[in-house]
């Protein structure tokens, strides 16, 4: 990566609360155009991480840029070539779409035969063409998300910062949200994206795992898969799940519920695979099938936070 | 700075501010109640007047009401004189308030069943005290009547009442233009103390704060639709003041108009500063009433005259805008002073406005803490 590819990149970035370390020395970059994503549990230090890159929190260590500006001392330079939606939502719920719109597009500059074009965008990819006069309180969540992220965008921001868009929205709400990001990052957007959803990790073109306020790995999603995975998992379908649970971790094997099936993490599976329904039979449990299968990015993060 | 962005804060305030009928109510009803209230139900209390006494009746039924005078908190009888002229000697020296004379037949009067009269004499230099004075003596010979009339048939004592100094004695001409300027004092912190405190407490500071505005577009921008409401309210009340408390209006209504925009201005920005300090609308709120209130109303020169307290809070009283404002309104209203006369106080006014909006904007920070 060059200088000039690179649109985001941070080194020993570290924020402290008190006495509690909320990221502690992460480093990273995102080129041009990438969708990055941050993965990590509730608490992980996401939130925290991206306040710091949009120059909303003072880093307590460490330094990084986005676009080209300085996170600590350009702060407000950045604040011009970002859009950023928050976790909460946080558009006014009192003000109609419209004049919400109206009123970012007055924050960010955007005047003119532009507002008009850019609020008349916004209208249509949140599709709330014929709700324009709508209180916004009164949006179903899902909506509320787009008309934000359209409200982050209304300036054409080359870098997007956005902390869980879709936490707490329907799946198909979920999908088509993701369309919209992808559209973003066709059209040059850097798009970086905080989540807690696996499956949405998967759409990332990187990612970085984040676990107690540091980086436990990164890259691709399938570099992850095979690069942290060099144990195989099976997926062990059998008639009682939960009693193939206890009976399996009793017997000291590394297993996990996943849906109705389970599984088992382990280093050889010509040996395990008799050895799992070995246990099983013993136990009088009708053992279905036992699959070696591509390890998903929860089977990588559970691992990886098991040795963290 | 871009103007356009300061009128895009502005009209989304406006707009939030007419949805939120609680804002609505605080905006417009408030200051008019307090004028109501205040205005009709000044009773600043006034203890222990100094009173002289003139007992010509010398009856019992005559010392018994000189007793009720003496046992009430509200007069000290300092002395008992038996001729018009000492009277006049401890007015003129202003050792006496209040001079009660009861004439010869009083007693008589009375018992014959006829009313009787009591002449009472208050010094008006303090319109205010002697209003009240006034107020007291009825209620202390009403209570005496009743109790005789339990005694004896229908008597009547006719308080005769003559105010020297001030014969008119319209004390709601005093008041009322330094009592606008007391509530407007308080109105303008509490109006403002809301407005940031409530977008952090609601989320909405952290988009706000991530979008390129500058801090001065952000607080004008918050200022203005503020600031209408504050002058319609200015406006109101001094309608009020003039229609209906029939204060006289002697001065230019254009340098009322100039000088309590200034005034806003100071006074708008304080609540401004609190808001954005405080970050939370409860605290805000709280704060910009005790800030403004207490202030406004002991150290303006509205309850007590300045140059009668001891000398540090004298110091403080320069600090406090309420201070400039009352003197201000009084001196339009009653004297109809023009500018050239007001400098002083103009001059500070601005100097506060300033000050306090200088550290507003110092105050409030593009980030989260
Ligand atoms: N202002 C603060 N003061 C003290 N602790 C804080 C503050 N902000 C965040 N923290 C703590 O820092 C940790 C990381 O918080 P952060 O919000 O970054 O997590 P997150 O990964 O975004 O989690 P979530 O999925 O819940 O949003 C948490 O333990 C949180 O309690
Ligand atoms: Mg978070």
């Amino acid at each position: 990566m060059n200088e000039q590819n690179i649109a985001v990149t941070v080194e020993g970035l570290t924020r402290t609360f008190g006495d509690f370390t909320a990221v502690e020395g992460i480093s990273f970059s995102v080129s041009r155009g990438e969708i990055y994503g941050f993965l990590g549990p509730n608490g992980a230090g996401k939130s925290t991480t991206i306040k710091m890159l949009c120059g909303l929190l003072q880093p307590t260590g460490g330094d990084g840029t986005v676009g080209g500006f300085d996170i600590v001392r350009e702060s407000e330079k950045i604040k011009k070539t970002i859009g950023y939606m928050s976790q909460k939502f946080s558009l006014y719920d009192d003000l109609s779409v419209e004049e919400n719109i109206t009123f970012f597009s007055g924050m960010y500059g955007v005047t003119g035969k532009t507002r008009k074009e850019r609020k008349e965008w916004v209208l249509e990819m949140s599709g709330l063409k014929d709700r324009r006069a709508v209180i916004t309180k009164t949006l179903p969540g899902g909506i509320k998300q787009r008309l934000a992220l359209g409200c982050a965008l209304l300036h054409e921001p080359p870098v997007l910062f956005l902390d869980e868009p879709t936490s707490g929205v329907d799946p198909v709400s979920r999908r088509n949200f993701w369309s919209l990001i992808y559209e973003m990052a066709k059209g040059g957007t850097t798009v970086f994206v905080t989540t807690h959803y696996m499956d949405e990790a998967e759409y990332c073109d990187r990612l970085a795992l984040i676990y107690r306020g540091k980086i436990i790995a990164e890259g691709t999603p399938t570099e992850l898969k095979v690069q942290y995975m060099r144990r195989s998992v099976l997926e062990i379908e059998t008639d009682r799940t939960f009693e193939a649970l206890e009976v399996l971790g009793r017997s000291g094997i590394e297993t996990a519920l996943f849906g109705s099936l389970l599984h088992a993490v382990v280093d050889d599976v010509e040996t395990a695979t008799p050895e799992i329904e070995r246990e099983l039979g013993k136990a009088g449990i009708k053992v279905i099938r036992v699959d070696k299968i591509m390890p998903s990015l929860e089977d990588v993060f559970v691992t990886l936070i098991e040795s963290a | 700075m871009k103007i356009s962005r300061i009128k895009a804060i502005a009209k989304k305030e406006l707009i939030q501010i007419r949805r939120d009928p609680l804002s609505l109510a605080m905006a417009f009803l408030m200051p008019v109640m307090l004028l109501f209230i205040f205005g009709y139900a000044i009773t600043l209390d006034v203890n222990n007047l100094e009173t002289v006494v003139c007992d010509l009746d010398k009856s019992t039924l005559s010392r018994e009401l000189v007793a009720e005078f003496g046992e009430s908190e509200y007069f000290t009888i300092i002395d008992h004189v038996y001729s018009q002229r000492e009277i006049d000697g401890y007015l003129d020296r202003g050792e006496a308030l209040v001079a009660i004379t009861i004439p010869q037949d009083f007693s008589e009067d009375i018992k014959k069943g006829r009313p009787a009269e009591l002449q009472v004499i208050v010094d008006g230099s303090d319109s205010n005290s002697a209003t009240i004075a006034l107020g007291y003596i009825s209620g202390v010979t009403g209570l005496f009547s009743k109790r005789i009339a339990v005694r004896q048939r229908p008597p009547l004592i006719d308080t005769r009442m003559r105010v020297w100094f001030n014969e008119e004695l319209e004390s709601r001409n005093y008041i009322i233009p330094g009592l606008i300027a007391v509530i407007m004092s308080v109105i303008a912190a509490l109006l403002t103390s809301l407005t940031v405190a409530r977008e952090w407490e609601r989320g909405t500071m952290e988009q706000l704060i991530s979008t390129p505005v500058k801090t001065p577009e952000f607080i004008l921008g918050k200022l203005i639709p503020y600031f209408l409401i504050g002058f319609i309210d200015m406006l109101v009340s001094v309608l009020l003041a003039v229609f209906l408390f029939d204060v006289p209006m002697k001065g230019s209504l254009f340098l009322l108009a100039g000088l309590s925009s200034l005034f806003l201005f100071g006074g708008l920005s304080l609540g401004m500063l609190i808001s954005i300090v405080a970050k939370s609308q409860l605290v805000a709120s709280q704060i910009a009433m005790v800030a403004t209130f207490l202030p406004a109303f002991l150290l303006s020169g509205f309850m007590y005259a300045i140059p009668n307290m001891p000398r540090p809070l004298q110091i403080i009283t320069y600090a406090i805008p309420a201070r400039y404002f009352v003197s201000m309104l009084k001196d339009i209203f009653l004297k109809g002073n023009p500018l050239h006369m007001l400098l002083f106080e103009t001059a500070l006014l601005g100097i506060f406005g300033l000050v306090v909006f200088g550290i507003a904007n110092k105050k409030f920070k593009k980030r989260i803490e």
